[in-house]
């Protein structure tokens, strides 16, 4: 069976083609002011990634923030579901999915079948999302990918103690005056947004084996300051930020 | 029976007298001097049928009822609001005490003309923001004679007669206080015939709230909260109690006809603290799920008073009127009154989380519910304190459980579309689909 799975997150839209519980076509494309348009491109590129047409794709589940205004779609699902369905297809031995987008951080408790036990999200506040590290970048005036490695090379790490993006950024700022080290900023950076997801991940009563999912999966940086924070190594799957699509694909084959 | 549909539903037949009952208070109240009457303010929790004594023309205006009635007017509250902070109090204080001081800075009376003045001030000290929402409201308005009864005298299983002697002895000060302040005659006549309507009202909103242990749920808790109000307006009154028993033969015709709240019930949840007023619309997005909040402690047991009956199950409390108990004197009804009030089922928590995770957990079993939402309330101390404890004891007990932040009075720590989002989810992992 062939299926598509359209992630329509906040800042970036996901399209997945899957046949038969494989990937055989992905694209991903910022989602702007035109998401749905954003969506269409990327869903006729991930067909010609694939070598199909849209009639070869027998059903579509859209999921993410935006899903409601998914193209095409025959149902959707929320980021939790998904998420968790195409970690759990990945990785049978998952019990904790820790999902950090560009604007939220969730964390997912699952049954040995998949199934969602309890869930958490970051409230009303970026702090345990991707969008948090982009503000950090633009205030250490790194790039967002060397914002990971650089973290890496800390020597003297220093604690921060805001837990609001604006009150960060004011503090990197101080930091810098203070001539601190921008890699250990980094660092600060990275353990103050794992502190936040380990905390939903308590909050569910996390257990391992952990699936890291997410477009930050990618910032080593951040994944070193998560394993610390948990105590444990996490898995990340080779795509972190299409599994949302993935699990909604998969969904579709159920449908 | 709309096609399609689970059960029949139909609007209450009583809901247009509740609406009256409540806009005659607001009124009465502003208008109680024209009328050569007395104004009083205090809180929902105090012991509202003392100042009764004084005479049938005494009028009070409850500050936490009148808090979230603000609320429900996003715009005036966030005019209030402002209006407390820019006097220099913090955003952080109760969002019913900011709005009530917001409204008093700025002489608006959410129900039209200036703010009513009230001639005293008649309270009870539940939380720390209950003993001093009133000396900033007296301060506001150059100065208001206030008498405040300490009630923290420890869980009801705990009480005895030495616990209850402090506060009826409080009680009999407050008399005095009352008679001094108002230069009246105290009738005890009429406080007895007050005791006796509040332990008569609040019984009948206890049966009310057990009826929907029905399903279909006769009441969906939206419904509720326009209903629970009148008991804390005015408990005392015997408008309110006789309205509550119109209100329980109507309610208990829907659970023997099978009408349902909702047309669709397949889910039944509870929540719990004061929902954000502003945003009772998240009641109505459950619906879409065929969901349904049959209560909540908060709805139930803010007015409703409870006890346990032989079978084991919450049931009304039986009223001294039911037990044949007639009230002589003075002493006696405020031991009454007392005794009553410290029963009540949201007093508990204020002693130990684990109280209110023992009362959850009944009415999760005996509301037979498939799932619970648990406001974190950022504008009541007093109420969610303790409601992560909550959450893992209801986990404990095999309810699923979907937490969400906010405020019951300022709107600006909501967030619709991540409530609405976390809904979703919420309602996937209990394996419900939109209808």
């Amino acid at each position: 069976m062939i299926t598509a799975g359209i992630d329509m997150g906040s800042k970036t839209v996901k399209v997945v083609i899957v046949k038969d519980g494989e990937i055989v076509g992905k694209h991903m494309l910022l989602a702007g002011f035109e998401a749905q348009e954003a969506a269409e491109t990327a869903f006729a590129a991930s067909l010609e990634a694939a070598g199909l047409t849209a009639d070869d794709i027998e059903a579509i589940v859209a999921t993410g923030a935006g899903r409601k205004n998914a193209p095409h779609t025959d149902r959707d699902i929320t980021e939790v579901g998904s998420g968790a369905k195409g970690a759990h297809h990945l990785y049978p031995a998952v019990r904790t999915v820790i999902d950090v987008g560009a604007e939220e951080g969730r964390a997912i408790r699952c049954t040995e079948d998949g199934k969602v036990l309890d869930f958490a999200l970051n409230e009303k506040c970026a702090a345990g999302a991707g969008a948090f590290t982009e503000a950090m970048s633009r205030a250490l005036e790194v790039p967002i990918e060397e914002l990971g490695p650089m973290s890496l090379q800390s020597q003297n790490p220093t604690p921060m103690n805001a837990q609001c993006a604006v009150f960060a950024e004011s503090e990197v700022v101080s930091l810098l005056h203070a001539r601190t080290p921008k890699q250990d900023i980094a660092r600060s950076v990275h353990d103050a947004i794992a502190s936040r997801i380990v905390s939903l991940a308590k909050k569910v009563g996390f257990e391992p084996e952990v699936v890291f999912i997410g477009g930050v999966a990618h910032n080593p940086g951040f994944v070193d300051s998560l394993e610390r924070a948990l105590e444990c190594k996490v898995i990340i799957p080779e795509d972190p930020e299409f599994i949302g699509a993935y699990g909604a694909a998969l969904a579709a084959a159920e449908s | 029976m709309t096609t399609g549909a689970l059960y029949e539903t139909k609007p209450l037949n009583c809901w247009a007298k509740a609406k009256e009952i409540r806009e005659e208070y607001y009124r009465d109240y502003a208008n109680a001097h024209e009328n050569g009457g007395i104004r009083w303010a205090g809180g929902a929790w105090t012991f509202g049928a003392i100042p009764c004594g004084l005479g049938d023309d005494v009028w009070s205006l409850t500050s936490e009822p009148y808090g979230a009635s603000i609320a429900a007017n996003k715009l005036f509250s966030l005019r209030c609001l402002e209006a407390t902070e820019k006097a220099g109090y913090a955003r952080d204080l109760c969002s019913y005490m900011r709005n009530y001081w917001g409204s008093i800075l700025l002489n608006e009376y959410a129900f039209g003309g200036p703010f009513p003045k009230p001639d005293f001030i008649w309270q009870d000290h539940i939380c720390c923001s209950h003993a001093k929402w009133y000396q900033v409201v007296s301060d506001l308005e150059g100065g208001i004679p206030q008498f405040c009864i300490d009630v923290s005298v420890g869980p009801y299983h705990e009480i005895n007669e030495l616990k209850l002697d402090y506060v009826v002895g409080q009680m009999h000060d407050g008399i005095e206080w009352l008679q001094k302040t108002t230069g009246r005659t105290y009738d005890d006549a009429k406080l007895i015939e007050a005791v006796y309507q509040e332990c008569r009202s609040t019984a009948l909103w206890a049966e009310i709230s057990c009826l929907n242990k029905a399903k279909p749920a006769p009441l969906d808790e939206k419904t509720m909260y326009s209903l629970y109000v009148l008991g804390t307006l005015m408990k005392h009154s015997k408008v309110v109690a006789d309205f509550y028993e119109e209100l329980r033969d109507e309610v208990r015709w829907r659970v023997d006809n099978q009408i349902a709240a909702i047309a669709n019930e397949r889910c039944r949840l509870m929540s719990d603290t004061q929902p954000p007023w502003g945003f009772l619309s998240v009641f109505r997005y459950l619906e879409q799920f065929g969901a349904i909040s049959v209560g909540s402690l908060y709805t139930f047991g803010l007015i409703g008073m409870f006890e346990v009956k032989p079978d084991g199950t919450w049931g009304p409390r039986t009223t001294p009127q039911e037990q044949g108990i007639e009230i002589t004197d003075r002493e006696q009804a405020l031991r009454i009154l007392a005794d009553w009030n410290l029963s009540k089922p949201e007093w508990q928590h204020f002693y130990s989380p684990h109280l209110k995770t023992e009362m959850m957990v009944r009415i999760a079993r005996e509301w037979s519910l498939d799932g619970v939402i648990l406001h974190y309330n950022r504008g009541c101390e007093g109420l969610s304190i303790g409601i992560a404890e909550n959450r893992l004891g209801l986990i404990e007990a095999g309810y699923p459980v979907m937490t969400f932040e906010g405020n019951m009075g300022d709107e600006r720590e909501f967030d619709l579309p991540k409530t609405t989002a976390r809904i979703d989810a919420f309602m996937e992992t209990l394996g419900i689909k939109e209808i």
